[in-house]
């Protein structure tokens, strides 16, 4: 791909596959090449400059590609060096699982990904409805048949790949043969699984606990019964048991024994993993007695052919184990066969309610993510409404009231005044005045006692109405009906009647907290006193009665309220707030007000 | 966001770190610099220590005579050697959450914490520094368990007793702190509570704070950390090397754009050069060979030891000593030559490369095929058979307390054909030697401490330009043997922030906001309005849900009518959270024409308008109703009409923005 077809960015893989990818790839060239004749095919140098491209992750370790894309790598359990990619970017995520095991062997360890909750899964589906016997079984059962034929004298051809299966397989037979002590040769071909072999023990880490926890005194991947393999000694007589390369008997060595042991029924091939369509292996799987070679020569097999599940991809419960794992928005399904694929499919759509894909090679399959989109919140926004309430209790959900601000790509959320600060906008008030007239008979000192009761009996009343908070806030117009049965009555006290004094009702205290110290919807109401005295007098009296009123019955009344009358009161004869004290002594009228 | 300093060994630290409602304890020292006080412990009887006279007192007293032994005019201790824990009282050492390690030096005191504080965390390290910290502890438990000893001497460390001792014994500090060695069970039983991470690997800490450990090029798997949120990030510099040796280079990009930067393990011999001391090395080894002495090099299992070998194996050949044995006696040297190999994503690139062929990233494997280098658990067994002399012998511990070294130092000390070269930079070779006098053999001090050195951290610092520094007081004045040494300590803007032993420091640092997410329905139902070029404004008001320290903002939800009072109990959570409108902050300006016209179109006609100084004064004359609209206030006055003043109120409101 990278010298062929041009690709020329990075290219990411574990430190187990780069060593042994380049050797694996010239072992391929060899056989496409060297024995088939293939031209258009790769060269050596092309495989050095594609390995130069290479960059080692280790698992774990978050790579940063560029300055979005990040990818990630976790431990596949499938050879030597496998492992499955997350690739993300931002808050989207993808896992590309490759070929994947999830249940530990004798070499390798099952393939782990944490809750990453990815947006696709795409995992292989090799082994989409299989699920295998116990692994202890087939082992048995392989041993046996190893065991028999070579008992009998005859000769076992296990076709295997360099990596992987052989090794497994190796162990297993250095440990039956061990314990069985017997003495028929085990041979694996030459060079290269030899080399694997090396592999296996510099990259221990990448084995199973078993293993790495052991080597420092016995390293399992150095064999005692087991030798390299010559061409000649496919000939010599007697038992023996041979690993050999490739696995799918199309090409190589493996094929080369293949011929020579075909037509004796006392031998043995082993087939330990998948076939594809075409190959000798998958032929002789499928029962064909009769094989035509090259010359038109036929072969005829007479040896046992058995097919025993060693190769180590995951299969349906693993396919099920992992989405478990992973927790997936949707999953994608590559690489298996059709008919079961929609089986497992099926499965996948049932237990986990996700959508799941398996589209075909070249078709593409779309999938929508709903990302969240982050943004950066004032920690003192954050803060003010986590400490809302009496005992802020962090797992309920708040109502939170921000403004967002859109910046040069950034998003941030603050608090409305501090966003009104940043882009230097003053704040607007509203304010509302109303007049409301009171015709009260009474005299003025019963009129002032009528209006405190009436007053600390809204006040109090309110107050219970606060727990209520969706009454007295939710709504301006919800607030106004109590305004006004305060206004009627109140004509002096609530002269500066905005917003906030209508907020009286709640202890200051709590109102801060609310966040709604801030207002700017205000009303003033003018009533109308008919006083010989002078205005001063007028005031002072006003004053004088309702700080009695008020001192007199300070038991009475929280210290809040009286806080904040006091201020309303002040504020009122001080003649600031309003305009309206000024004018109480004569009729108003607003063209009166508008010479002011 | 504060930092509390619980050892005062500057390469051997042990901090606390509370960031965020996290509680992260950095690295965990063992300063084991007390063991120098203490007598060493012979493999076989010595009778030279057996018969070193009890220490008496300047007033005739004996009382002290088993516990306090005298050897060339300095006091030891009798007994087991005991070491300085890291500052157990200065904060609830069970509340820690997680532990970082940085390389395996720093992580001897782990049992000390994981099993005596309560502690429940999780301990975070590298896979090297777990295998090979593994082997150090072990190392340290056998060399101490196997030469028990009856006595162990309590009475010196009493306050009013040590007042009369001897210095140094006298000037020790914390002495009441001070343990003996813990047992191998301890030592399982906290390593099972690590958790291991690769380089960049990118850890969350109960969602709060997101820890990254950095390559610090110092020894195998040895790592600095990143402790970062979406806003604040501290960085830990511990033990880090620029120097070219096995470990993988230090990684130093990632550093950058730190608000604070704990700063510790600079190199202990800042006069010494590794190169030029490895160099020295080699030609006294051969000196010594050559007239037929032996040498011994005291020094850890791990560590410089791959790079002596290393060193050696080119050096052989050339200085022709290729029949001159070398021995590397260790209960764990096999474990440690064999663990080196197998790291070779965690080494420098020449020997990852070595391992792609596939051959053994270290040339030590080839000394031992070659059987140059032969390796022994211990100077019994098979050793004894195989021992030829002149020879040249690794061994520990270096501090020369413990360990097969001091069977050698009994062995070798009397000729002055052989020789000791000091390598580890831990110990003053001094001191490590006092018990032994008087000495005939040689001794030759090269310490190799391959950590950064001040130029190199003034360089790093420069380029990494964090905002903050932290680091243990003894960096920021020049060591105190060498007082006039001005370029020996640290000198960088802005000015460090200096700890010592028991310190809490309050790290200088605002954090002003969070990370929050909001669901896509919420986002799509904001409208951004432009206010100013390029900057948009949307009112949010959302439902705030904080989960394991993370934030999602979700949409409102309409009120739902109350469901039936059910039987069963009551769970409050779930009532969905009160709904209600804040008051909106309003903003900008009623524009006069515009507002008319709206107010026509509401059936208001008769509208007399007067200018005044700060905008407008409206006059609705049917409705008797005055609006003042200035640049920024709006003030509606009139009668007593509710129906009106709703209206009005929207329309005003329709001219301004909201917040």
């Amino acid at each position: 791909m990278s010298e062929m077809v041009g690709f020329d960015g990075p290219i990411y893989m574990t430190h187990p596959t780069k060593a042994i990818c380049p050797i694996l790839l010239e072992d391929y060239r060899k056989i496409t090449v060297d024995k088939k004749g293939e031209t258009n095919f790769f060269t050596s140098q092309m495989i050095k400059d594609c390995m130069k491209k290479v960059v080692a992750v280790n698992l774990h370790q978050t790579v940063q590609v560029d300055d979005e894309l990040e990818i990630k790598a976790y431990y596949a359990g499938h050879v030597l060096g496998a492992a499955m990619f997350q690739i993300r970017v931002g808050l989207e995520s993808v896992v590309y699982t490759g070929d994947y095991n999830m249940t530990p062997d004798r070499h390798l360890g099952a393939a782990w990904i944490d809750k990453c909750r990815p947006d696709v899964l795409i995992s292989e589906s090799t082994y989409a409805t299989t699920i295998r016997d116990s692994k202890r079984c087939r082992e048995r059962d392989f041993l046996k048949k190893v065991h028999e034929t070579v008992e009998r004298g005859g000769k076992v051809l296990i076709p295997v790949f360099a990596l992987g299966r052989a090794q497994e397989l190796c162990i297993l037979l250095e440990t039956f043969w061990d314990r069985m002590n017997l003495k028929a040769p085990i041979y694996f071909s030459t060079g290269l699984t030899e080399k694997a072999n090396h592999y296996y023990k510099l990259f221990i880490t990448w084995t199973n606990q078993k293993i790495r926890k052991t080597f420092v005194q016995r390293n399992m991947f150095e064999f005692k019964h087991i030798k390299a393999f010559d061409r000649s000694y496919a000939d010599n007589p007697g038992p023996m048991v041979v690993f050999a390369t490739p696995g799918m008997l199309h090409a190589g060595q493996s094929l080369h024994i293949f011929k020579k042991w075909a037509s004796n029924e006392k031998n043995m091939v082993i087939m330990p993993g998948y076939c594809v369509q075409g190959t000798v292996g998958h032929k002789i799987l499928s029962g064909q007695k009769k094989l035509e070679m090259e010359g038109r020569q036929t072969l005829e097999v007479k040896m046992q052919v058995e097919y025993m599940s060693f190769s180590a991809h995951a299969d349906a419960k693993g396919i099920m184990q992992l989405i478990r794992m992973a927790e997936p928005r949707s999953v994608l399904l590559v690489h298996g066969e059709a008919k079961k694929m929609e089986f497992l499919k099926q499965k996948i759509e049932q237990e986990f309610s996700i959508n799941c894909f398996m589209p075909a090679n070249g078709e593409t399959a779309t999938t929508v993510t709903n990302p969240s989109v982050p943004v950066d919140i004032a920690l003192s926004l954050l803060k003010r409404e986590a400490a809302l309430g009496p005992l802020p209790d962090p797992k309920k959900p708040r109502t939170m009231h921000g403004t967002l601000i859109v910046k040069d790509n950034s998003l941030r959320l603050v608090a409305p005044e501090q966003a009104l600060k940043e882009l230097g906008l003053s704040e607007h008030q509203l304010r509302f005045t109303c007049r409301v007239q009171i015709q009260d008979p009474q005299s003025e000192q019963d009129t002032l006692n009528t209006i405190y009761s009436h007053l600390k009996r809204s006040l109090t009343r309110s107050k219970e109405t606060k727990n209520n908070a969706r009454y007295s806030y939710s709504e301006g117009q919800f607030v106004l009906p109590l305004i006004h049965t305060v206004c009627d009555v109140c004509p002096v006290l609530l002269i500066c009647f905005h917003k906030q004094s209508l907020r009286l009702v709640a202890p200051e205290q709590a109102l801060k907290e609310l966040g709604l110290s801030e207002h700017q919807l205000r009303f003033t109401c003018r009533v109308q006193i008919q006083d010989p005295q002078s205005e001063q007098d007028t005031l002072n009296t006003i004053y004088s009665h309702l700080k009695s009123a008020l001192t007199g019955r300070e038991g009475d009344l929280t210290p809040n309220v009286i806080r904040s009358l006091s201020q309303v009161f002040k504020a009122v004869t001080a003649g600031k707030s309003t305009r309206t004290c000024r004018n109480e002594r004569r009729p108003f009228s607003p063209s009166r007000l508008i010479q002011l | 966001m504060k930092l509390y300093c619980l050892s005062g060994h500057p390469t051997l630290p042990c901090n606390v770190l509370k960031f965020k409602s996290t509680t992260i304890m950095l690295d965990c020292g063992l300063d084991m610099t007390s063991a120098l006080n203490f007598l060493p412990l012979p493999l076989v009887h010595s009778p030279r220590l057996a018969k070193l006279p009890g220490w008496v007192s300047k007033d005739g007293n004996t009382f002290l005579e088993k516990e306090l032994k005298e050897c060339a005019g300095r006091v030891f201790v009798d007994s087991l050697p005991e070491f300085c824990l890291p500052e157990r009282e200065l904060l609830d050492l069970s509340t820690i959450d997680v532990i970082l390690i940085s390389n395996y030096h720093c992580m001897m005191a782990l049992p000390y914490i994981t099993e005596h504080t309560g502690f429940t965390g999780t301990v975070y390290a590298t896979e090297p520094t777990l295998q090979i910290g593994r082997l150090l502890m072990e190392e340290l438990v056998n060399f101490i368990e196997r030469v028990p000893k009856a006595q162990s001497a309590t009475c010196w460390k009493n306050k009013e007793i040590q007042r009369l001792l001897p210095a140094p014994l006298k000037d020790t500090v914390e002495v009441s702190t001070w343990k003996s060695c813990y047992t191998m069970q301890e030592v399982n039983s906290a390593l099972s509570k690590v958790q291991l991470v690769g380089y960049s690997q990118k850890i969350e800490l109960f969602g709060a704070v997101q820890i990254t450990p950095l390559s610090s090029g110092y020894s195998l798997g040895s790592s600095n950390w990143i402790i970062q949120s979406h806003y604040e990030k501290v960085s830990y510099v511990s033990g880090s090397s620029l120097l070219t040796t096995h470990p993988q280079p230090m990684d130093q990009s990632s550093l950058k754009n730190s608000d604070v930067l704990i700063l510790t393990g600079l190199t202990q011999i800042p006069t010494a050069n590794p190169d030029g001391m490895l160099g020295e090395f080699c030609s006294n080894l051969a000196m010594t060979v050559r007239t037929g002495g032996n040498v011994l090099v005291p020094c850890y299992s791990s560590g410089v030891i791959y790079d002596l070998l290393e060193c050696l194996y080119q050096f052989i050949d050339s200085a022709s000593l290729t029949t001159i044995p070398f021995y590397f006696i260790s209960p764990v040297a096999n474990s440690s030559l064999e663990f080196s190999q197998i790291f070779a994503e965690w080494l420098c690139h020449n020997k990852q490369s070595k391992v792609y062929l596939p051959e053994p990233p270290f040339p030590h494997a080839e000394l031992i095929q070659t059987n140059k280098l032969k390796h022994y658990p211990s100077v019994h067994g098979d050793f004894s058979n195989d021992f030829k002399q002149p020879c040249v012998v690794f061994t520990g511990h270096p501090s020369l307390r413990f360990g097969d070294v001091v069977h050698f130092m009994e062995l070798w000390g009397k000729s002055s054909i052989n020789t000791i070269i000091f390598t580890e930079p831990d110990f003053s070779y001094l001191e490590a030697l006092a018990p032994y006098q008087p000495l005939a053999m040689k001794c030759v001090y090269c310490p190799i401490d391959t950590r950064l050195n001040f130029i190199q951290v003034s360089k790093l610092l420069k380029e990494v330009q964090p905002l903050h520094v932290v680091c243990p007081e003894q960096y920021v004045r020049p060591p105190p043997a060498q007082s006039h040494r001005s370029d020996l300590m640290l000198d960088c803007q802005p000015p460090t922030m200096p700890y010592r032993r028991c310190s809490v420091l309050s790290l200088p640092f605002r954090r002003r906001y969070e990370r929050i997410e909001l669901l896509p329905e919420l986002a799509d139902s904001l409208v951004p309005s432009e206010i100013k070029p390029g900057i948009s404004v949307a009112t949010v008001t959302a439902v705030l849900h904080t989960k394991d320290n993370k934030h999602v903002l979700r949409p409102t939800l309409k009120l739902a009518p109350a469901p039936p009072p059910s039987k069963k109990r009551k769970r409050v959570l779930e009532e969905p959270p009160e709904h209600r409108a804040p008051k909106p902050l309003l903003s900008g300006a009623v524009p006069i024409e515009q507002f008319l016209a709206t107010l026509q179109k509401h059936g208001i006609t008769e509208v007399k308008v007067e200018d005044t100084p700060d905008g407008h004064i409206l006059h609705l004359q049917d409705e008797d109703t005055l609006i003042q609209l200035e640049e920024d206030s709006t003030h509606i006055i009139c009668d007593n009409n509710e129906i009106l003043r709703a209206t009005l109120r929207d329309l005003v409101l329709r001219f301004l923005q909201k917040f």
